[in-house]
Protein backbone atom coordinates (compact mmCIF):
# COMPACT_ATOMS: atom_id res chain seq x y z
CA UNK A 1 0.00 0.00 0.00
CA UNK A 2 1.47 3.34 -1.01
CA UNK A 3 1.37 6.46 1.10
CA UNK A 4 -2.14 7.94 0.64
CA UNK A 5 -2.54 11.48 -0.73
CA UNK A 6 -4.84 12.35 2.11
CA UNK A 7 -6.00 10.38 5.12
CA UNK A 8 -8.41 11.01 7.97
CA UNK A 9 -8.11 9.17 11.25
CA UNK A 10 -11.02 9.50 13.71
CA UNK A 11 -11.23 13.10 12.58
CA UNK A 12 -13.91 15.31 14.09
CA UNK A 13 -14.85 18.96 13.85
CA UNK A 14 -16.93 21.05 16.17
CA UNK A 15 -17.84 24.70 16.23
CA UNK A 16 -18.35 25.68 19.85
CA UNK A 17 -20.65 23.03 21.28
CA UNK A 18 -21.91 21.79 17.94
CA UNK A 19 -20.32 18.60 16.67
CA UNK A 20 -20.42 18.93 12.91
CA UNK A 21 -18.36 15.87 12.09
CA UNK A 22 -17.10 12.96 14.16
CA UNK A 23 -15.13 9.73 13.82
CA UNK A 24 -14.23 10.09 10.16
CA UNK A 25 -11.72 7.55 8.96
CA UNK A 26 -10.84 7.10 5.32
CA UNK A 27 -7.98 7.69 2.96
CA UNK A 28 -7.48 8.39 -0.72
CA UNK A 29 -4.63 7.43 -3.03
CA UNK A 30 -3.77 8.54 -6.56
CA UNK A 31 -6.47 7.66 -9.04
CA UNK A 32 -9.20 7.13 -6.42
CA UNK A 33 -12.52 8.76 -7.08
CA UNK A 34 -14.61 9.28 -3.97
CA UNK A 35 -18.07 10.83 -4.01
CA UNK A 36 -19.51 12.18 -0.78
CA UNK A 37 -23.27 12.41 -0.59
CA UNK A 38 -25.48 13.40 2.28
CA UNK A 39 -28.47 15.54 3.18
CA UNK A 40 -28.22 19.26 3.85
CA UNK A 41 -26.39 19.96 7.08
CA UNK A 42 -24.59 16.61 6.95
CA UNK A 43 -21.24 18.37 7.12
CA UNK A 44 -20.18 17.94 3.48
CA UNK A 45 -18.66 21.38 3.15
CA UNK A 46 -17.01 21.04 6.57
CA UNK A 47 -15.46 17.77 5.40
CA UNK A 48 -14.02 19.58 2.40
CA UNK A 49 -12.59 22.27 4.66
CA UNK A 50 -10.91 19.59 6.79
CA UNK A 51 -9.41 17.86 3.78
CA UNK A 52 -8.19 21.13 2.27
CA UNK A 53 -6.65 22.20 5.58
CA UNK A 54 -8.87 25.31 5.84
CA UNK A 55 -10.18 23.97 9.15
CA UNK A 56 -8.10 22.06 11.68
CA UNK A 57 -9.77 18.94 13.14
CA UNK A 58 -10.89 19.40 16.75
CA UNK A 59 -10.19 15.69 17.32
CA UNK A 60 -8.31 12.99 15.46
CA UNK A 61 -6.00 13.65 12.54
CA UNK A 62 -6.17 14.81 8.95
CA UNK A 63 -2.98 14.26 7.00
CA UNK A 64 -2.10 15.49 3.55
CA UNK A 65 1.02 13.92 2.08
CA UNK A 66 3.79 16.51 2.34
CA UNK A 67 4.00 18.71 -0.73
CA UNK A 68 0.65 17.63 -2.17
CA UNK A 69 -0.60 19.95 -4.88
CA UNK A 70 -4.32 20.49 -4.42
CA UNK A 71 -6.81 21.64 -7.02
CA UNK A 72 -10.04 23.01 -5.61
CA UNK A 73 -13.28 23.80 -7.39
CA UNK A 74 -15.38 25.74 -4.86
CA UNK A 75 -19.14 25.77 -4.75
CA UNK A 76 -21.16 28.78 -5.93
CA UNK A 77 -18.48 31.39 -6.26
CA UNK A 78 -19.92 34.86 -6.01
CA UNK A 79 -17.70 37.30 -7.84
CA UNK A 80 -17.82 40.98 -7.03
CA UNK A 81 -19.08 42.74 -10.17
CA UNK A 82 -16.89 45.69 -9.20
CA UNK A 83 -13.80 43.57 -9.81
CA UNK A 84 -13.04 43.40 -13.54
CA UNK A 85 -11.56 40.03 -14.39
CA UNK A 86 -11.04 38.09 -17.58
CA UNK A 87 -10.94 34.32 -17.63
CA UNK A 88 -7.30 34.41 -18.72
CA UNK A 89 -6.28 36.72 -15.89
CA UNK A 90 -8.24 34.63 -13.39
CA UNK A 91 -6.22 31.57 -14.41
CA UNK A 92 -3.03 33.61 -14.47
CA UNK A 93 -3.47 34.33 -10.75
CA UNK A 94 -3.01 30.61 -10.10
CA UNK A 95 0.41 30.77 -11.77
CA UNK A 96 1.42 29.23 -15.06
CA UNK A 97 2.32 30.84 -18.37
CA UNK A 98 0.06 31.81 -21.25
CA UNK A 99 0.47 28.52 -23.12
CA UNK A 100 -0.32 26.44 -20.02
CA UNK A 101 -3.43 28.55 -19.42
CA UNK A 102 -4.51 28.09 -23.03
CA UNK A 103 -3.96 24.34 -22.80
CA UNK A 104 -5.92 24.03 -19.55
CA UNK A 105 -8.86 25.97 -20.98
CA UNK A 106 -8.76 23.88 -24.15
CA UNK A 107 -8.69 20.68 -22.06
CA UNK A 108 -11.96 21.59 -20.33
CA UNK A 109 -13.49 22.77 -23.60
CA UNK A 110 -13.65 26.50 -22.96
CA UNK A 111 -10.61 27.79 -24.90
CA UNK A 112 -12.78 30.38 -26.66
CA UNK A 113 -13.55 32.09 -23.33
CA UNK A 114 -9.96 33.21 -22.51
CA UNK A 115 -10.62 36.91 -23.11
CA UNK A 116 -14.20 36.87 -21.81
CA UNK A 117 -15.11 38.61 -18.55
CA UNK A 118 -15.80 36.12 -15.77
CA UNK A 119 -19.01 38.02 -15.06
CA UNK A 120 -20.48 37.02 -18.42
CA UNK A 121 -20.19 33.26 -18.07
CA UNK A 122 -23.03 30.77 -17.65
CA UNK A 123 -22.97 28.38 -14.70
CA UNK A 124 -21.67 25.50 -16.81
CA UNK A 125 -18.99 27.62 -18.45
CA UNK A 126 -17.83 28.91 -15.10
CA UNK A 127 -17.56 25.38 -13.68
CA UNK A 128 -15.28 24.48 -16.57
CA UNK A 129 -13.18 27.59 -16.07
CA UNK A 130 -12.78 26.68 -12.39
CA UNK A 131 -11.85 23.14 -13.39
CA UNK A 132 -9.28 24.48 -15.88
CA UNK A 133 -7.84 26.64 -13.12
CA UNK A 134 -7.61 23.62 -10.82
CA UNK A 135 -5.81 21.41 -13.35
CA UNK A 136 -3.40 24.24 -14.18
CA UNK A 137 -1.72 23.37 -10.91
CA UNK A 138 -1.35 19.71 -12.00
CA UNK A 139 -2.98 18.58 -8.76
CA UNK A 140 -2.41 15.27 -7.02
CA UNK A 141 -5.67 15.83 -5.19
CA UNK A 142 -8.68 17.39 -6.90
CA UNK A 143 -11.55 18.50 -4.65
CA UNK A 144 -14.87 19.56 -6.15
CA UNK A 145 -17.75 21.01 -4.11
CA UNK A 146 -21.07 20.36 -5.85
CA UNK A 147 -19.55 20.67 -9.33
CA UNK A 148 -22.75 19.71 -11.13
CA UNK A 149 -24.97 22.15 -9.30
CA UNK A 150 -27.27 24.04 -11.63
CA UNK A 151 -26.48 21.88 -14.63
CA UNK A 152 -29.05 19.78 -16.42
CA UNK A 153 -28.62 16.02 -16.66
CA UNK A 154 -26.71 16.20 -19.94
CA UNK A 155 -24.45 18.90 -18.62
CA UNK A 156 -23.85 16.89 -15.47
CA UNK A 157 -22.89 13.72 -17.26
CA UNK A 158 -20.60 15.65 -19.61
CA UNK A 159 -18.90 17.25 -16.62
CA UNK A 160 -18.50 13.95 -14.77
CA UNK A 161 -17.06 12.35 -17.87
CA UNK A 162 -14.57 15.22 -18.15
CA UNK A 163 -13.56 14.79 -14.51
CA UNK A 164 -13.03 11.07 -15.05
CA UNK A 165 -10.81 11.63 -18.08
CA UNK A 166 -8.83 14.29 -16.19
CA UNK A 167 -8.28 11.73 -13.44
CA UNK A 168 -6.91 9.27 -16.01
CA UNK A 169 -4.62 11.94 -17.40
CA UNK A 170 -3.31 13.45 -14.17
CA UNK A 171 -3.63 10.29 -12.05
CA UNK A 172 -4.91 12.42 -9.20
CA UNK A 173 -7.23 11.50 -6.37
CA UNK A 174 -10.67 13.05 -6.91
CA UNK A 175 -13.07 13.94 -4.10
CA UNK A 176 -16.50 15.15 -5.20
CA UNK A 177 -19.25 16.35 -2.93
CA UNK A 178 -22.80 16.21 -4.14
CA UNK A 179 -26.24 16.44 -2.64
CA UNK A 180 -27.76 15.22 -5.83
CA UNK A 181 -28.47 11.51 -5.60
CA UNK A 182 -29.72 11.21 -9.11
CA UNK A 183 -26.44 11.19 -10.91
CA UNK A 184 -23.43 9.58 -9.34
CA UNK A 185 -20.47 8.84 -11.49
CA UNK A 186 -20.17 5.21 -12.54
CA UNK A 187 -16.42 5.64 -12.30
CA UNK A 188 -16.74 6.49 -8.61
CA UNK A 189 -14.81 3.88 -6.65
CA UNK A 190 -16.39 4.72 -3.36
CA UNK A 191 -19.50 6.55 -2.29
CA UNK A 192 -19.29 7.92 1.22
CA UNK A 193 -22.64 8.57 2.73
CA UNK A 194 -22.23 11.34 5.26
CA UNK A 195 -24.46 12.53 8.05
CA UNK A 196 -22.16 13.89 10.74
CA UNK A 197 -20.30 10.62 10.49
CA UNK A 198 -19.87 8.11 7.68
CA UNK A 199 -23.15 6.15 7.70
CA UNK A 200 -22.13 3.75 5.02
CA UNK A 201 -19.70 3.40 2.20
CA UNK A 202 -19.33 1.27 -0.84
CA UNK A 203 -19.45 1.11 -4.60
CA UNK A 204 -22.34 2.99 -6.17
CA UNK A 205 -24.22 -0.20 -7.06
CA UNK A 206 -23.97 -1.60 -3.56
CA UNK A 207 -24.73 1.48 -1.61
CA UNK A 208 -28.26 1.95 -2.83
CA UNK A 209 -29.07 -1.42 -1.24
CA UNK A 210 -27.55 -0.47 2.10
CA UNK A 211 -30.17 -0.13 4.88
CA UNK A 212 -28.33 2.85 6.37
CA UNK A 213 -28.54 4.60 3.05
CA UNK A 214 -32.27 3.95 2.68
CA UNK A 215 -32.79 5.10 6.23
CA UNK A 216 -30.93 8.36 5.66
CA UNK A 217 -32.55 9.36 2.42
CA UNK A 218 -35.90 7.61 2.74
CA UNK A 219 -37.15 4.70 0.67
CA UNK A 220 -38.43 6.73 -2.26
CA UNK A 221 -35.42 8.93 -2.72
CA UNK A 222 -32.92 6.12 -2.25
CA UNK A 223 -34.54 4.12 -5.02
CA UNK A 224 -33.93 6.94 -7.44
CA UNK A 225 -30.15 6.74 -7.08
CA UNK A 226 -29.12 6.41 -10.65
CA UNK A 227 -25.68 5.31 -11.62
CA UNK A 228 -24.45 7.17 -14.60
CA UNK A 229 -22.90 4.85 -17.16
CA UNK A 230 -21.12 6.48 -19.98
CA UNK A 231 -21.90 5.15 -23.40
CA UNK A 232 -19.32 5.97 -25.98
CA UNK A 233 -21.65 6.74 -28.82
CA UNK A 234 -21.63 10.49 -28.43
CA UNK A 235 -20.48 13.20 -26.08
CA UNK A 236 -21.68 16.58 -24.92
CA UNK A 237 -20.18 19.99 -25.26
CA UNK A 238 -20.24 22.73 -22.67
CA UNK A 239 -23.83 23.68 -23.46
CA UNK A 240 -25.01 20.11 -23.11
CA UNK A 241 -25.47 19.85 -26.87
CA UNK A 242 -24.77 16.44 -28.34
CA UNK A 243 -21.66 16.20 -30.46
CA UNK A 244 -20.97 13.00 -32.39
CA UNK B 1 12.81 72.31 -10.64
CA UNK B 2 13.13 70.39 -7.34
CA UNK B 3 13.87 73.70 -5.60
CA UNK B 4 10.69 75.12 -7.03
CA UNK B 5 8.62 72.20 -5.80
CA UNK B 6 10.16 72.25 -2.33
CA UNK B 7 10.00 75.98 -1.84
CA UNK B 8 6.68 76.99 -3.31
CA UNK B 9 3.64 76.06 -1.22
CA UNK B 10 1.46 75.49 -4.29
CA UNK B 11 3.85 73.05 -5.94
CA UNK B 12 4.56 71.32 -2.63
CA UNK B 13 0.84 70.77 -2.25
CA UNK B 14 0.60 69.53 -5.83
CA UNK B 15 3.49 67.08 -5.37
CA UNK B 16 2.07 65.75 -2.09
CA UNK B 17 -1.42 65.40 -3.55
CA UNK B 18 -0.16 63.56 -6.63
CA UNK B 19 1.85 61.09 -4.55
CA UNK B 20 -1.08 60.32 -2.24
CA UNK B 21 -3.50 59.95 -5.18
CA UNK B 22 -1.10 57.55 -6.89
CA UNK B 23 -0.93 55.11 -3.95
CA UNK B 24 -4.61 55.60 -3.09
CA UNK B 25 -5.64 54.30 -6.54
CA UNK B 26 -4.81 50.59 -6.12
CA UNK B 27 -5.76 50.55 -2.43
CA UNK B 28 -9.03 52.27 -3.23
CA UNK B 29 -9.76 49.44 -5.67
CA UNK B 30 -9.44 46.95 -2.81
CA UNK B 31 -11.76 49.10 -0.69
CA UNK B 32 -14.34 48.97 -3.51
CA UNK B 33 -13.85 45.27 -4.32
CA UNK B 34 -13.97 44.16 -0.70
CA UNK B 35 -16.79 46.54 0.26
CA UNK B 36 -14.65 48.21 2.88
CA UNK B 37 -15.86 51.81 2.40
CA UNK B 38 -17.35 51.98 5.87
CA UNK B 39 -14.22 50.36 7.25
CA UNK B 40 -12.14 53.09 5.59
CA UNK B 41 -14.35 55.72 7.20
CA UNK B 42 -13.86 54.13 10.60
CA UNK B 43 -10.08 54.12 10.21
CA UNK B 44 -10.16 57.72 9.02
CA UNK B 45 -12.24 58.85 11.99
CA UNK B 46 -9.87 57.13 14.36
CA UNK B 47 -7.05 59.16 12.81
CA UNK B 48 -8.40 62.17 14.70
CA UNK B 49 -8.00 60.24 17.93
CA UNK B 50 -4.42 59.60 16.79
CA UNK B 51 -3.85 63.33 16.44
CA UNK B 52 -5.39 64.02 19.84
CA UNK B 53 -3.27 61.38 21.60
CA UNK B 54 -0.17 62.39 19.67
CA UNK B 55 -0.64 66.00 20.74
CA UNK B 56 -1.37 65.02 24.34
CA UNK B 57 1.80 62.93 24.61
CA UNK B 58 3.79 65.27 22.37
CA UNK B 59 4.65 62.38 20.05
CA UNK B 60 5.14 62.46 16.31
CA UNK B 61 1.66 62.99 14.85
CA UNK B 62 2.13 60.84 11.75
CA UNK B 63 3.36 57.98 13.88
CA UNK B 64 0.53 58.28 16.41
CA UNK B 65 -2.08 58.36 13.62
CA UNK B 66 -0.67 55.18 12.09
CA UNK B 67 -0.49 53.48 15.50
CA UNK B 68 -4.09 54.32 16.44
CA UNK B 69 -5.37 53.25 12.99
CA UNK B 70 -3.49 49.95 13.18
CA UNK B 71 -4.70 49.34 16.73
CA UNK B 72 -8.29 49.98 15.67
CA UNK B 73 -7.92 47.73 12.63
CA UNK B 74 -6.66 44.88 14.83
CA UNK B 75 -9.47 45.41 17.36
CA UNK B 76 -11.99 45.32 14.50
CA UNK B 77 -10.47 42.12 13.13
CA UNK B 78 -10.71 40.43 16.54
CA UNK B 79 -14.22 41.68 17.31
CA UNK B 80 -15.61 40.74 13.90
CA UNK B 81 -14.77 37.08 14.68
CA UNK B 82 -17.27 37.06 17.55
CA UNK B 83 -20.20 37.92 15.29
CA UNK B 84 -22.46 38.88 18.18
CA UNK B 85 -22.93 42.25 16.47
CA UNK B 86 -23.40 42.90 12.76
CA UNK B 87 -20.23 44.27 11.28
CA UNK B 88 -21.78 47.58 10.20
CA UNK B 89 -23.07 48.15 13.74
CA UNK B 90 -19.61 47.40 15.09
CA UNK B 91 -18.00 49.74 12.57
CA UNK B 92 -20.50 52.48 13.39
CA UNK B 93 -19.81 52.20 17.11
CA UNK B 94 -16.04 52.32 16.74
CA UNK B 95 -16.12 54.94 13.98
CA UNK B 96 -18.15 57.53 15.82
CA UNK B 97 -16.78 56.71 19.27
CA UNK B 98 -13.20 57.22 18.13
CA UNK B 99 -14.19 60.47 16.41
CA UNK B 100 -15.98 61.68 19.54
CA UNK B 101 -13.18 60.62 21.90
CA UNK B 102 -10.70 62.38 19.62
CA UNK B 103 -12.72 65.61 19.74
CA UNK B 104 -13.14 65.38 23.52
CA UNK B 105 -9.42 64.80 24.11
CA UNK B 106 -8.57 67.71 21.79
CA UNK B 107 -11.05 69.89 23.67
CA UNK B 108 -9.43 69.10 27.02
CA UNK B 109 -6.10 70.44 25.87
CA UNK B 110 -6.80 74.14 26.18
CA UNK B 111 -3.20 75.22 26.00
CA UNK B 112 -2.90 73.90 22.46
CA UNK B 113 -4.59 75.79 19.73
CA UNK B 114 -5.41 73.21 17.11
CA UNK B 115 -6.77 73.89 13.67
CA UNK B 116 -9.63 71.40 13.76
CA UNK B 117 -10.96 72.34 10.33
CA UNK B 118 -7.57 71.56 8.86
CA UNK B 119 -7.71 68.02 10.23
CA UNK B 120 -11.33 67.45 9.31
CA UNK B 121 -11.21 68.80 5.77
CA UNK B 122 -7.49 68.85 5.02
CA UNK B 123 -5.08 71.70 4.67
CA UNK B 124 -3.31 70.83 1.49
CA UNK B 125 -1.70 74.22 1.02
CA UNK B 126 -0.07 74.05 4.46
CA UNK B 127 2.12 71.05 3.57
CA UNK B 128 5.71 71.70 4.63
CA UNK B 129 8.90 70.00 3.51
CA UNK B 130 8.80 67.54 6.41
CA UNK B 131 5.24 66.51 5.50
CA UNK B 132 6.33 66.03 1.93
CA UNK B 133 9.13 63.73 3.08
CA UNK B 134 6.64 61.70 5.16
CA UNK B 135 4.28 61.40 2.21
CA UNK B 136 7.12 60.32 -0.09
CA UNK B 137 8.42 57.68 2.34
CA UNK B 138 4.95 56.38 3.28
CA UNK B 139 3.87 56.39 -0.36
CA UNK B 140 6.94 54.47 -1.52
CA UNK B 141 6.43 51.87 1.21
CA UNK B 142 2.74 51.39 0.36
CA UNK B 143 3.47 51.18 -3.36
CA UNK B 144 6.17 48.56 -2.84
CA UNK B 145 3.91 46.49 -0.59
CA UNK B 146 1.04 46.75 -3.09
CA UNK B 147 3.17 45.46 -5.95
CA UNK B 148 4.81 42.77 -3.85
CA UNK B 149 1.56 41.41 -2.36
CA UNK B 150 -0.64 42.09 -5.39
CA UNK B 151 -1.41 38.51 -6.40
CA UNK B 152 -2.16 37.37 -2.87
CA UNK B 153 -4.31 40.40 -2.10
CA UNK B 154 -6.26 39.83 -5.29
CA UNK B 155 -6.76 36.14 -4.51
CA UNK B 156 -8.12 36.73 -0.98
CA UNK B 157 -10.47 39.28 -2.55
CA UNK B 158 -11.73 36.86 -5.20
CA UNK B 159 -12.08 33.79 -2.97
CA UNK B 160 -10.54 33.44 0.45
CA UNK B 161 -10.68 29.65 0.63
CA UNK B 162 -9.27 29.17 -2.84
CA UNK B 163 -6.45 31.50 -1.81
CA UNK B 164 -5.80 29.37 1.31
CA UNK B 165 -5.69 26.18 -0.73
CA UNK B 166 -3.25 27.79 -3.15
CA UNK B 167 -0.89 28.55 -0.29
CA UNK B 168 -1.55 32.25 0.33
CA UNK B 169 -1.26 33.35 3.96
CA UNK B 170 -4.73 34.88 4.11
CA UNK B 171 -4.59 36.19 7.69
CA UNK B 172 -1.29 37.97 7.10
CA UNK B 173 -2.50 39.40 3.80
CA UNK B 174 -5.63 40.81 5.40
CA UNK B 175 -3.52 42.37 8.14
CA UNK B 176 -1.14 43.81 5.54
CA UNK B 177 -4.04 45.39 3.68
CA UNK B 178 -5.25 47.04 6.89
CA UNK B 179 -1.75 48.31 7.66
CA UNK B 180 -1.47 49.76 4.18
CA UNK B 181 -4.87 51.42 4.52
CA UNK B 182 -3.85 52.88 7.87
CA UNK B 183 -0.67 54.24 6.31
CA UNK B 184 -2.45 55.78 3.35
CA UNK B 185 -5.02 57.37 5.67
CA UNK B 186 -2.26 58.86 7.82
CA UNK B 187 -0.63 60.39 4.76
CA UNK B 188 -3.85 61.42 3.01
CA UNK B 189 -5.09 63.30 6.08
CA UNK B 190 -3.02 66.32 5.16
CA UNK B 191 -4.54 66.38 1.72
CA UNK B 192 -8.28 65.95 2.17
CA UNK B 193 -8.80 65.58 5.90
CA UNK B 194 -10.44 62.93 8.06
CA UNK B 195 -13.94 63.33 6.66
CA UNK B 196 -13.02 63.08 2.99
CA UNK B 197 -10.27 60.43 2.91
CA UNK B 198 -12.60 57.60 1.94
CA UNK B 199 -13.74 59.70 -1.02
CA UNK B 200 -10.17 59.90 -2.32
CA UNK B 201 -9.97 56.11 -2.03
CA UNK B 202 -13.26 55.00 -3.53
CA UNK B 203 -14.30 57.66 -6.05
CA UNK B 204 -11.34 57.26 -8.46
CA UNK B 205 -11.59 53.47 -8.16
CA UNK B 206 -15.33 53.46 -8.86
CA UNK B 207 -14.83 55.86 -11.76
CA UNK B 208 -12.17 53.54 -13.22
CA UNK B 209 -14.39 50.46 -13.15
CA UNK B 210 -16.19 50.93 -16.51
CA UNK B 211 -12.87 51.58 -18.25
CA UNK B 212 -11.09 48.45 -17.10
CA UNK B 213 -11.20 44.79 -18.12
CA UNK B 214 -8.55 43.57 -15.67
CA UNK B 215 -7.87 44.43 -12.02
CA UNK B 216 -4.40 45.75 -12.86
CA UNK B 217 -5.79 48.19 -15.39
CA UNK B 218 -8.46 49.35 -12.95
CA UNK B 219 -5.76 50.07 -10.34
CA UNK B 220 -3.64 52.09 -12.77
CA UNK B 221 -6.63 54.04 -14.13
CA UNK B 222 -7.76 54.77 -10.56
CA UNK B 223 -4.33 56.19 -9.80
CA UNK B 224 -4.37 58.34 -12.93
CA UNK B 225 -7.92 59.60 -12.25
CA UNK B 226 -6.96 60.41 -8.67
CA UNK B 227 -3.93 62.35 -9.87
CA UNK B 228 -6.07 64.12 -12.47
CA UNK B 229 -8.48 65.06 -9.69
CA UNK B 230 -5.64 66.54 -7.66
CA UNK B 231 -4.49 68.65 -10.60
CA UNK B 232 -8.04 69.75 -11.48
CA UNK B 233 -9.03 70.40 -7.86
CA UNK B 234 -5.87 72.37 -7.09
CA UNK B 235 -6.28 74.46 -10.22
CA UNK B 236 -9.87 75.23 -9.27
CA UNK B 237 -8.77 76.08 -5.75
CA UNK B 238 -6.04 78.40 -7.08
CA UNK B 239 -8.26 80.32 -9.47
CA UNK B 240 -11.55 80.46 -7.58
CA UNK B 241 -10.08 80.35 -4.08
CA UNK B 242 -12.02 77.29 -2.93
CA UNK B 243 -10.74 75.00 -0.14
CA UNK B 244 -8.17 72.66 -1.69
CA UNK B 245 -9.15 69.27 -0.18
CA UNK B 246 -12.87 69.46 -0.96
CA UNK B 247 -12.05 70.79 -4.45
CA UNK B 248 -9.99 67.66 -5.15
CA UNK B 249 -12.92 65.47 -4.06
CA UNK B 250 -15.35 67.51 -6.19
CA UNK B 251 -13.06 67.05 -9.20
CA UNK B 252 -12.94 63.27 -8.57
CA UNK B 253 -16.72 63.19 -8.37
CA UNK B 254 -16.87 65.11 -11.66
CA UNK B 255 -14.68 62.47 -13.34
CA UNK B 256 -16.87 59.74 -11.87
CA UNK B 257 -20.11 61.27 -13.16
CA UNK B 258 -18.65 61.98 -16.58
CA UNK B 259 -17.30 58.45 -17.07
CA UNK B 260 -20.50 56.74 -15.95
CA UNK B 261 -22.66 58.99 -18.10
CA UNK B 262 -20.48 58.32 -21.16
CA UNK B 263 -20.64 54.62 -20.38
CA UNK B 264 -24.42 54.68 -19.97
CA UNK B 265 -24.83 56.36 -23.35
CA UNK B 266 -22.45 54.04 -25.20
CA UNK B 267 -24.00 50.88 -26.67
CA UNK B 268 -23.18 47.90 -24.46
Amino acid sequence: MTDPVVSLEDAGLRYGETHVLHDLTFSMSEGDIVTVIGPNGAGKTSLIKLILGIEKPSSGHVRQRAGTRVGYVPQRMTLQPTLPLTVGRFLGLAGGDASAIEAALARTGVAQLADESVHHLSGGEFQRVLLARAILRRPQLLVLDEPAQGLDVNGQSALYELIRSLRDELNCAVLTVSHDLHVVMASTDTVLCLNGHICCRGQPEQISQDPAFTQLFGENLANTLAVYHHHHNHSHDVHGETVP
Amino acid sequence: MIDLILNDFFWRAMAGGLMVAMVAGPLGCFVVWRRMAYFGDTLAHSALLGIALGTAFQANLNLSIVLVCVLLAVILMLLSRQQSLASDTLLGILSHSSLAIGLVVLGMMQDFSIDLTGYLFGDLLAINQRDLLWIALGGALILMLTVWLWRGLLMITIHEELATVEGHRTGLLRLALMLMLSLVIATAMKIVGVLLITALLIIPAAAARPLAATPERMAVIASLLGMGSVVAGMTLSWHVDTPAGPSVVVAAFGFFLLLWLVRARAPA
